[in-house]
């Protein structure tokens, strides 16, 4: 599963792609948590704009990079979620704690 | 009822086999010409069941997983998920939003996401035999069709 970073200031900007499920989940977490703990940003966004496929293993994911994110004092946005993973982060009321935005 | 098409795979409890699952279950679902929102709903549904008999069922060794998929003359389509691992002490506890017994890793969704996405969900479960995932879809019959 790519994880593409980019590092702007103190904002870390980190494009997914792929199927996130069970199967993909822990790798991904894994690069997730890589990433923020090499560069400490203050504000993460999360760019779903690539994943083609999400399950509740996806929303795992976004919530424990939501807790990393509020460890760290920082803010973090969901951007280009794409339909099919909205219905499954919003589900879980996901929306209500991350700001999506396009 | 008698379906009018039918379907069953059986699979290891690998992980790699959860798209496997969710995609034959979408292929099969594609001869009722559904939208792309059903198909999503769908897959989505079947990944959580898949997910759970791989998580769940078998925590400690792999064992067999079986999808059979049916499909009804009303437009129903009718998935089982079926394994043969430990199962679930609780039912309606595990049917809870946010229960979980899989750690920080799970989100104690999945139960919610099939109810929610399908239009019923029935689990049969007897611990150390295993357990039964039954969800039912209507799609939508479409003008023109």
């Amino acid at each position: 599963m790519p994880v593409d970073c980019l590092e702007v200031g103190q904002t870390l900007t980190a494009r997914v792609a792929g199927e996130v499920d069970h199967h993909a989940a822990k790798d991904l977490m894994a690069q997730l948590s890589r990433e923020i703990d090499a560069a400490l940003p203050t504000r993460l966004e999360l760019d779903l704009g690539g994943v083609s496929f999400m399950d509740s293993s996806g929303i795992a994911v976004v919530l424990r990079t939501w807790k990393r994110m509020k460890e760290l004092e920082g803010s973090m946005t969901l951007r280009m979620v794409p339909p099919q993973a909205a219905k499954v982060l919003k589900a879980a009321g996901v929306d209500k704690l991350i700001p999506f935005i396009e | 009822m008698k379906p009018v098409n039918e379907a069953k795979l059986t699979f290891l409890s690998r992980s790699a086999n959860e798209g496997f699952a969710r995609t034959a279950a979408a292929c099969f679902a594609a001869q009722l010409d559904p939208t792309l929102d059903e198909v999503n709903d769908i897959k989505t549904a079947v990944s959580e069941a898949v997910t759970n008999c791989i998580v769940h069922a078998y925590p400690d060794r792999l064992g067999t997983v079986t999808l059979r998929l049916r499909l009804f003359e009303d437009n129903t389509l009718e998935i089982v998920i079926k394994d043969s691992g430990v199962g679930i002490p609780d039912v309606e506890e595990a049917r809870k939003p946010l229960f979980t017994t899989g750690g920080a890793d799970r989100s104690g969704m999945g139960f919610t996401i099939m109810e929610s996405f399908m239009d019923t969900l029935k689990v049969r479960s007897i611990q150390g035999k295993g357990t039964t995932v039954t969800l039912r879809r209507r799609v939508s019959r479409r003008l023109g069709g």
